[in-house]
């Protein structure tokens, strides 16, 4: 039958577990959003509709062959190095932040584009140089992060610049850079600190101070922590029931549907949703990390284990910032939050999981 | 050796997945740190949360703060803010469609089609969830209409808001400018800044003109008020509250009386005008004709008069004062006599005859008096506005000596003045054309025939008329250059302490007294017997002036089409400028009329109007013996009276 078949091709790239964790999770995203947004539907189906594209956008992604990937490494790397400098050089300018890029049509946020382009690029020159590997490897790869990592700060946007240095580190982590020269640089940069600190821009340094001390800017980043923190504790172990939070309902939470819905989600489902979403993530980073063992090249294993613990980076990131142990970086919660990008990213990257998987099992064929 | 490589890769294998091992025990770690905060708030500190969230829950109300008035130099408000009911919807609250919600309403509060432009404008720069005015300025009558019906209406309600109202409309629209509501750009703008928090509860800022430049200082610093509301998110206790800083008055150096003079003189012509007051660098008037009422821009303007108002061809949203570019026309020629006898090309006695014309190779540049103006000593070159004297001049002063010596003056250079967008026109050099035609360096290269039109004006340079008041007025105060700048005093509005803005003077140009005064009788012969004598006759002041009528060449900023529908757009520009009293200046002034024709009959005048009130207290139409309010009559009467004017001056570069 024509029609098994069809089946039979759409299924054959995915893989089922990662998959079913997406779709619980996006399933909790909708019900959140949906009370997060004072129950508008629009916000709904724009949500559906985001993650039904970006599904459309993974399948694709996932029919590659991880040689594919591979090739596309650096195309991608140099394109997003190019666009950050052009953004630097004609950006639009929002007086001090420049950030993104007309093309016309659509302004384009390159950084965005280099939350994957660095770990592929990074896993690409790991498995050109398996076999002899040497530090100065290394120390190249971490120019290669470096770059985009500091244009990106130079926009200013401190936080995905660091969540891009992070994707980076991980490969050279799992590519086995040395534990002495991980512990030197904690501590190079542990002794640092004072010299970055007078080196941020103001409001960079006023959202650390205000994490440590959220009363000192009641009306801006300080509210927000105060609120979202108030509406995670008042939901107590079970949580005030879907569209029962009082602070979602009230507007107490700002950017309640993007950054804070995690306080929506904490007030309404309590800790006992906190923990099943948290089961959750596990579950998407520990499927990750399997497939990231048997994956069958370096470059496989590199990119699907940068790409799993990124993944496990926003989801903390987030997490802790919405409950006050983290500064407000603008970090949305994997797969939770309203908007498209974010979603779009992170499911580009779950197709490259399901590539690399998928190869492993036609190796085995 | 194939033993090796395989336990080395098992070595490798082996150390990977301790590496990943390490990782996962991080992830785990991460989760645990995280679970254990959600406990700590969730079951540890639920009460306490609960308790705040429940019982005493605290709102932070942002309370805007009150944005300071502006006043003229006497006190006469030009901006202040007055508390209207405003009708306003919540998109994400309404419980029907928009469009019906809308017609509902109309039934009982008269909604225009403009109103409905306006509100569809504004829900396309805001969010869903912002409450917008369908409907300002509402009636008593209108307001209790809707209060009966007010619980058929979810998501709509009325709001009693402070709004800013420009009780002198067009006058002095373009320096005064107007607020806008706060769209996502400024919003990002803001963020960026980290202002974002003080606009809470802000909807409008300034975004054009002094109310956009000083904005920092008119704004004021939000307060807020911690309440305690009700499941319904309604108010029942204040708990502590934190006082707003109103924002600060501006008084301005402007005399609004004298603006109001001053436009009312342009008619209905197209033109600009700058009165400063050269012993402090205030700005007693600055005229953009013609003008816009900034009120439409308050609520949100909509489209339509948007776009009357956007494609104009008269283009009144641009401030000619600071925006508009100029050839300066014979108004430029005092400048050239003064640099001449600085650098010592010229004494005042040095004289020549003039044949009618300049030639210069092949080229032959034309005075407007056919047969030309006869003897003509320096004085005489400015009083009857003589071009061959100053062709011949430009070319034996070379153009990198003009320019040196015209830079000072502020010729072709933002002057600093307090509003936005101020233009920087040309002081043409062969730097200037090299680096202008850097494509194509044949074209590059300066001629001798550039810098003969220099001489009389015309040519490459273009200044705004701020630039040529400004010029004006430090050769009044006999080289001692301020800033202009149009706030005079910044105003505490609770202790009613007042800040001086920039009273000092930038500086000094080194010129010989004698030499300016020269120039400076020259002007007032201009006035006197001159080419400015027709309009100032019988002025009970001693004035010093100059006329100017420039060539257009093309409309600069305007698209071709444009050029082709204003039946008059290639009529010379008319310019004057002028200071008063001679020996003592109090006002310098400079103005221009675009398209007017000559500067004798178009724009001199205009000048005699304003010195006139400025000076005695005169207005036009008023009983004491005022000058003909019209122009025209002045104009033709000096036409044909040869003994006082031998002839204006239109320019005759080729």
């Amino acid at each position: 039958m024509w029609i098994k078949r069809l089946l039979k091709r759409i299924a054959d790239p995915v893989d089922g577990w990662l998959l079913l964790f997406v779709l619980l999770i996006s399933a909790l995203s909708v019900v959140t959003v949906y009370s997060a947004s004072n129950q508008n539907p629009d916000k709904v189906v724009g949500k559906m509709i985001t993650v039904i594209v970006s599904l459309s956008i993974m399948w694709i992604v996932a029919n590659l062959k991880p040689s594919q990937l591979m090739m596309l490494a650096p195309p991608m790397y140099v394109t997003g190095l190019l666009l950050l400098i052009a953004v630097a050089a004609f950006g639009v300018s929002t007086n001090g932040a420049k950030r993104w890029l007309n093309i016309g049509i659509t302004k384009i946020q390159p950084s965005e584009l280099m939350k994957l382009a660095v770990p592929m690029l990074l896993a690409w020159y790991f498995e050109r140089h398996e076999a002899n590997l040497r530090f100065r490897h290394f120390v190249i790869a971490a120019i290669l992060i470096l770059v985009p990592a500091a244009l990106v700060q130079k926009q200013p946007d401190l936080g995905t610049a660091v969540l891009i240095a992070a994707a980076g580190f991980y490969v050279l982590f799992l590519a086995g850079l040395s534990w002495r020269v991980m512990v030197g640089l904690f501590v190079a940069a542990a002794a640092s600190a004072p010299f970055v600190w007078t080196h941020m821009r103001d409001y960079q340094r006023q959202r650390i101070l205000t994490a440590l001390d959220p009363m000192q800017d009641p009306l801006g980043k300080g509210y927000h922590i105060i609120q979202s923190t108030i509406a995670i504790g008042s939901g107590g172990p079970l949580g005030k029931g879907w569209l029962h939070g009082t602070q979602t309902r009230l507007d107490f939470i700002p950017e309640s549907t993007t950054d804070f819905i995690f306080a929506v989600f904490g007030e309404e489902f309590g800790l006992w949703g906190n923990l099943l979403l948290s089961i959750l993530y596990i579950c998407v980073i520990g499927r990750g990390l399997m497939i990231t063992n048997q994956a069958s090249t370096q470059f496989g294993r590199l990119l699907a284990g940068a790409l799993t613990l990124s993944f496990f980076t926003y989801a903390f990131v987030n997490m802790g910032m919405v409950s006050g142990i983290l500064p407000v970086v603008g970090v949305p919660l994997p797969l939770v939050s309203y908007g498209g990008t974010a979603t779009l990213s992170i499911l580009i990257g779950f197709g490259m999981l399901m590539a690399i998987h998928r190869d492993k099992k036609l190796m085995k064929k | 050796m194939s033993r090796t490589i395989l336990r080395d890769h098992h070595g490798e294998r082996y150390n990977f997945q301790l590496r990943l091992l390490v990782a996962l025990v991080c992830v785990v770690l991460g989760f645990m740190v995280l679970i254990g905060r959600f406990f700590y708030l969730q079951v540890m500190q639920h009460e306490k949360y609960h308790t705040l969230a429940e019982s005493n829950r605290i709102s932070l109300v942002p309370i805007p703060p009150p944005r300071g008035y502006i006043y003229d130099r006497n006190g006469v408000v030009l901006a202040r803010n007055q508390s209207e009911y405003t009708l306003e919807i919540t998109p994400s609250k309404l419980e029907h469609s928009l469009e019906d919600t809308i017609n509902a309403l109309s039934q009982y509060v008269e909604i225009t089609t403009k109103d409905r432009r306006r509100f569809k404008t504004l829900m396309d720069e805001s969010k869903d969830f912002e409450s917008l005015p369908i409907k300002v300025r509402l009636t008593d009558e209108e307001v209790a209409r809707f209060a009966a019906q007010a619980f058929r209406f979810t998501g709509v309600e009325i709001k009693a808001r402070p709004f800013r109202y420009y009780p002198m409309g067009e006058s002095a629209s373009h320096l005064v400018g107007y607020i806008g509501r706060i769209n996502d750009d400024d919003l990002d703008k803001l963020d960026d800044e980290g202002l974002l928090p003080n606009y809470k509860g802000t909807d409008h800022m300034g975004k054009f003109g002094l109310e956009q430049s000083y904005e920092e200082v008119l704004h004021g610093k939000t307060g807020y008020e911690e309440v305690e509301i009700d499941s319904n998110g309604h108010a029942i206790n204040s708990l502590k509250r934190t006082p707003p800083v109103a924002g600060s008055n501006l008084i301005l150096s402007i005399d609004i009386k004298l603006q109001q003079i001053a436009e009312q003189a342009f008619g209905t012509n197209r033109g600009a005008l700058v009165a400063m007051d050269p012993t402090t660098g205030e700005v007693l008037a600055l005229v953009s004709r013609p003008g816009f009422d900034p009120n439409l821009f308050v609520d949100g303007i909509d489209a339509q008069s948007w776009k009357e108002l956007n494609d104009s061809t008269d283009r009144p949203l641009n401030d000619r004062a600071i925006q508009g570019t100029y050839a300066p026309g014979s108004t430029f020629k005092p400048f050239m006599a003064l640099g001449a006898l600085e650098i010592g090309k010229r004494t005042p006695q040095w004289g020549m005859s003039d044949p009618g014309f300049f030639q210069l190779g092949n080229h032959r540049w034309n005075d407007d008096a056919k047969g030309g103006h006869g003897w003509v000593d320096m004085r005489r070159s400015i009083v009857a506005s003589c071009d061959v004297y100053y062709y011949q001049l430009a070319n034996d002063m070379g153009i990198d000596n003009i320019s040196n010596f015209m830079a000072p003056f502020g010729f072709g250079q933002k002057s600093g003045i307090d509003l936005p967008g101020e233009k920087t026109g040309v002081l043409p050099s062969q730097e200037w054309k090299r680096r202008t035609f850097r494509k194509n360096p044949a074209a590059g290269k300066w001629v001798a025939g550039d810098t003969v039109s220099i001489g009389i004006g015309q040519g490459f340079n273009t200044y705004t008329p701020l630039q040529m008041a400004q010029a004006v007025s430090i050769l009044a105060a006999d080289g001692i250059v301020h800033r202009p700048h149009l706030v005079r005093y910044i105003e505490d509005p609770a202790t009613s302490a007042r800040t001086p803005v920039a009273p000092a003077p930038i500086g000094r140009i080194a010129l010989k007294q004698a030499n300016i005064d020269i120039v400076k009788d020259a002007m007032v012969g201009v006035n006197k017997e001159g080419t400015g004598a027709a309009a100032f006759r019988g002025a009970e002041y001693v004035s010093a002036g100059k006329t100017g009528t420039a060539q257009v060449y093309s409309v600069k900023n305007g698209k071709k089409d444009i050029i082709g529908k204003v039946h008059n757009a290639l009529t010379d520009n008319a310019w004057f400028i002028a200071f008063a009293p001679a020996d003592k200046p109090r006002i310098a002034l400079a103005l221009i009329v675009e398209n007017g024709g000559w500067g004798a009959s178009a724009a001199a005048p205009i000048a005699r109007q304003v010195l006139d009130y400025y000076m005695v207290g005169k207005v036009p139409g008023q009983p004491t013996p005022a000058p003909s309010s019209t122009p025209t009559p002045d104009a033709s009467d000096e036409d044909t009276d040869p003994a006082s004017a031998p002839s204006p001056d239109p320019a005759q570069a080729q």
